[in-house]
This record gives structure tokens, C-alpha cells and sequence, in this order.
């Protein structure tokens, strides 16, 4: 691996200041999954590695019925699945956490190393986006807050600006008989990157049986995870039927535009987004039904 | 070359000091300069898990850690399973079990084993082959290696 230097840096404030001298050749350093095996394989290069993990604000884990999530952006994946109320408030973000790499990944991987690493693909963003999450951001001008689905530009690039961080990621609290889910096509059972991604979240009605608002998001179809917004309010108000879920898959299909790689071909891809799209809605709507 | 750093940790209940680049990963330093080499390079970018240790009680590859981000914490590594005279349970259920051929995943597995066991001391076989799912065996095809870690729970 090419050679760089380490800091262990202790507030948000030095880290931004580090960022903002040294620019693109340093580099922010949370879990690493990502991070190192760049760098290792010479896809990144950097003079500095900023680690992160000591800096209290970006290790918060914090849920509150009313409030929400704050979710420290080095939080590792296995910390969030261990608190139960976090399971039961947004399931569709466990069920990302649960299947980005094995154990051993878990162990350390980010859910804010996720959005800034910034792959179409990646599995946690989707959720995030239907669960209307927004970035915290440290600058040399201050804070500011963006909707989730604003962060990623392009693969690898966000809209971090010279001197900026991720702090944390704020998810509001879940309203009344409201769900999520998220799932990916992968050709095996687990350890691999999606060929397509897709996340819901639903609020439904007090019979279960309209839905008042929705959310569709998609990943590895377009060169960013999308929101799929059409898909999303055409569905708000309506009675849940499979023709309804069927207009939205339709939706979600026409603003995917996806490539094809060793992963999957562009046309199987858009299918996949139909067959996704209705799965992740019936999922979302089901755990509704099933919460008592 | 950039400098080198001291750092302070402990593997295997034993306080360790040692000197190292950044750029030097964890099982780099487990293997070249503490002579560990228990752990074992496979693929180098987290989907093989030969380099499974565990950090402060969470299991990680090691391959994905910088020597220098461990100080002040706690590394377990397959050398410090074993008791002078006696194998540990896993050890001896992947013996009894027959679940290894060339060994090179081995250390990792039973490191995984042991991460899983020490959190679930009675997993399902579905929660097993979950939770081995990141470490890569090429011989055994897998059925010997969850046999050997559910005899290993049902032993401990």
C-alpha cells in the first residue's frame, strides 16, 4: 500500500480544519472497509488518513420515540441492529445493515462511510432515502443540513465541498402504522453487491388499507441511488391494490437508467426494478399489517 | 517511507508494544512484525475472511484494520485459543469433524466460530452458515465446518 500519514483527530472541528488544508489528498478514515482497500489497490491516492472513530459526536447512537435517530457517521453496522427500538422503528434500514458484507464487515462498516463512499449500489442508501433521513454536515462555514437523496453526485462524489465532513444522519421518528423495507437482488445469498436495490417506506391509513403516503427508492440503476419521487406520490391517497403497486414499479422502471456490467444487463436490470419495487411496497405493507 | 509510530495494545491478554507505518494493516503487523502468523492473507479486501481476528469482541478482517488504529484496544487471535496442553472446543470439533483440508481458512473460521459462540453460545445451523457467510473455504464444502461449529456449541 502506498505510504500516508495517520491522524487520530479528537473534534469535529480539527478534522474540518485538517480537510480544509489539505484538501483532496486527505481522506476521512471510519470503519476502513471501503477506504483501505481503495487505497491498497490504487484506486485513491492520499498523503492523510483522518480516522475519526475518536470524536464523540460521530459514534452517537441515539433513539427517541419523538425526536428520532441520530446516527453518528462512524456508527459500525452492528451497533445499530443491536438496539431493539431501532429494529422496530426502521426495519428497512436493518434490513440493509444486516446484508452489507458478513459479520466480519459489520463489525466495523458505516452507515455514513456508506453514503460518502458513494456507490450507486450501495445498500444502506436506499433505505435512508425512504426514511426521509437528512446528512449533518461540519464545514468551514458551519452546519448545514441536506435530504439524504441530494448527497450522492456521482459515483464516488458527493456534495461535500472542500473542508466538509458528514457528522451524523438524522432519521425522523416513524409515524402511526408506517413501515419500510429494503431488499437486492444478488445472484447468491449474501456477501455480494446489489445488481439492483430497492427500499419502501409506507404510511398507511388506520385500517390498513390506503395508503396516506409512500416512499420508493432505488440503487444500481442509475449512477447515484434514486429516489423514484414520481412512483412515490402517485401512491399517496390511494386504496392498496396490486394495480396500484403495479403503476408504481411502473413509475420506478421509467426513471432507472441503468448499465450493463459483469453484475447484470441494463434490460434485466429495469425488470428488476419492477419485480423489486412491488416486493419492497408488499414487504412494507406487510409489516404494517403485522405490527400490533 | 513515512515514519513509523509506537502503539500500545493487547493480543491475547498479553500487553504488546510495536512500531509501525500507517500504511501497514493489521494482519501486516500480526504476521511481519509480531509473528503471528496464525492469521492468514487470502484476497486482502475483506471477502475471504482467512484474516479474521477478533477487536474488542466484535470480529473484523484484519486485512481492513491499520496496525496503527489498534492502540489502546484488544486483539484476539487464533494463537491465543488454545490452553498449553489442551485445544480449544472449536479446535477440536473441526478435528473431530474433519473440517479442514489445506488449512489456510482454518484460523479464520474458528476465529469467526468463537465470535459467534461467544455472543450465541447455541446457534441454529441457518444462524451458523449466516454468520460464516464472510469466510471463503475452498475444500471442505462447507457442511464439515457448521457440523464442527454446532458440535463445538453443544460441547461448550
Amino acid at each position: 500500500m502506498q505510504a500516508f500519514e495517520y491522524i487520530a483527530a479528537n473534534t469535529v472541528s480539527e478534522v474540518v480544519t485538517l480537510l480544509d488544508e489539505k484538501g483532496e489528498n486527505a481522506r476521512i478514515l471510519a470503519g476502513g472497509t471501503d477506504l483501505i482497500v481503495q487505497v491498497r489497490e490504487g484506486k485513491r491516492n492520499l498523503d492523510w488518513m483522518i480516522d475519526i472513530k475518536s470524536i464523540p459526536e460521530v459514534n452517537e447512537i441515539d433513539y427517541n420515540a419523538d425526536s428520532g435517530l441520530t446516527l453518528g457517521a462512524a456508527v459500525p453496522c452492528y451497533q445499530i441492529y443491536a438496539v431493539e427500538d431501532i429494529c422496530d422503528a426502521y426495519p428497512g434500514l436493518i434490513d440493509a445493515t444486516t446484508i452489507i458484507g458478513g459479520t466480519a464487515i459489520q463489525g466495523r462498516a458505516a452507515i455514513g462511510g456508506n453514503l460518502c463512499n458513494a456507490s450507486p449500489a450501495a445498500d444502506a442508501i436506499p433505505p435512508l432515502i425512504v426514511l426521509k433521513a437528512t446528512c449533518v454536515i461540519a464545514g468551514p462555514n458551519g452546519e448545514r443540513e441536506i435530504p439524504v437523496e441530494d448527497f450522492c453526485t456521482a459515483p464516488g462524489q458527493t456534495v461535500l465541498e472542500k473542508g466538509e465532513m458528514l457528522v451524523s444522519i438524522k432519521i425522523p421518528a416513524p409515524q402511526e402504522n408506517s413501515s419500510s423495507y429494503y431488499l437486492r437482488f444478488i445472484p447468491r445469498n449474501e456477501m455480494d453487491i446489489a445488481v439492483v436495490g430497492a427500499g419502501a417506506s409506507v404510511v398507511l391509513d388506520a385500517a390498513k388499507e390506503r395508503f396516506i403516503s409512500a416512499r420508493i427508492a432505488l440503487a444500481a440503476v442509475a449512477p447515484t441511488p434514486l429516489f423514484a419521487e414520481e412512483a412515490s406520490t402517485l401512491l399517496a391517497g390511494r386504496e392498496i391494490s396490486d394495480s396500484v403497486i403495479d403503476e408504481a414499479a411502473q413509475a420506478a422502471q421509467s426513471i432507472s437508467r441503468p448499465i450493463s456490467d459483469m453484475r447484470g444487463t441494463a434490460e434485466q436490470r429495469t425488470h428488476l426494478v419492477g419485480v423489486l419495487t412491488r416486493r419492497a411496497l408488499n414487504g412494507a405493507i406487510q409489516r404494517v399489517k403485522e405490527a400490533v | 517511507m513515512t515514519k513509523k509510530s509506537h502503539v500500545q495494545t493487547t493480543i491475547n491478554d498479553e500487553t504488546v508494544e510495536f512500531l509501525c507505518e500507517p500504511r501497514q494493516s493489521l494482519l501486516e503487523v500480526l504476521r511481519d512484525e509480531l509473528h503471528l502468523t496464525g492469521a492468514k492473507e487470502g484476497c486482502n479486501n475483506g471477502n475471504c475472511g482467512a484474516c479474521s481476528v477478533i477487536l474488542d469482541g466484535r470480529l473484523v478482517n484484519s486485512c481492513l484494520v491499520l496496525g496503527i488504529e489498534t492502540e489502546g484496544h484488544s486483539v484476539e487471535t487464533i494463537e491465543g485459543l488454545a490452553e498449553p496442553e489442551e485445544l480449544h472446543p472449536i479446535q477440536d470439533a473441526f478435528l473431530e469433524n474433519a473440517a479442514l483440508q489445506c488449512g489456510i481458512c482454518t484460523p479464520g473460521f474458528i476465529m469467526s466460530a468463537k465470535a459467534l459462540l461467544d455472543q450465541n453460545p447455541k446457534p441454529t445451523e441457518h444462524e451458523v452458515r449466516y454468520w460464516l457467510a464472510g469466510n471463503l473455504c475452498r475444500c471442505t464444502g462447507y457442511d464439515k465446518i457448521v457440523r464442527a461449529v454446532l458440535d463445538a456449541a453443544a460441547a461448550m
